[in-house]
């Protein structure tokens, strides 16, 4: 059982690595918002079931903080992203396509 | 838990740290450094909860979770901040 824990905190712990090198490493504000979310709840959700798992009496408190972040961590970002937008951020150069001028 | 593991673990989440640190010094926008803050404080919850199974203290858990809290009505604000100013 401990072996399972395990294995998931060491994936999560490898995707939080992986969302922050996005972090780094992407071109453009809303590229860096996908990495920088997506990516950490992923890895974030997964160390804090995985410790649960190892340490069975904490179970269902870590349950809690992986929901909170769950349901808070898209919120956070899409302000972020709609107050990047309205305050006239420009995409990168490679981008093909900006469907959000139609829908103004 | 395996010592060596553990502290494997720790070191490959400081260097997630290093690397968003290092893009909210050099963001060129505003929207940058608060997307790094965004990333740095998630990150910042899970390691906070796996030094709580290092230490072994459960008071840990209750921190992370306060500071989740904390860190998302920050962003919020900020984001407000961002679009329309105070």
């Amino acid at each position: 059982m401990e072996l399972v824990g395990i294995i998931i905190t060491g994936i999560g712990v490898l995707f939080l690595m992986l969302g922050n090198f996005g972090v780094l490493r992407l071109p453009d504000v809303y590229n860096r918002i996908q990495a920088g979310t997506k990516c950490t709840t992923f890895g974030a959700f997964f160390t804090i079931i995985g410790v649960g798992i190892i340490q069975p009496e904490w179970f269902w408190k870590c349950l809690l903080i992986a929901g909170f972040i769950l349901i808070t961590n898209p919120i956070s970002s899409h302000a972020i992203a709609r107050a990047s937008k309205k305050i006239g951020v420009n995409l990168c150069k490679q981008s093909v396509v900006d469907k959000s001028e139609d829908f103004k | 838990m395996n010592e060596i593991i553990f502290l494997v673990f720790l070191a490959v989440i400081g260097l997630g740290f290093v690397f968003s640190f290092i893009r909210m010094l050099l963001g060129p926008t505003a929207s940058d450094r608060a997307v790094a803050v965004d990333t740095i404080t998630t990150t910042v919850v899970a390691f906070l909860v796996l030094l709580g199974l290092g230490f072994d203290r459960y008071v840990y858990l209750d921190v992370s979770l306060v500071y989740s809290l904390l860190a998302f009505l920050g962003l919020v604000a900020l984001a407000r901040y961002l679009e329309r100013g105070i």
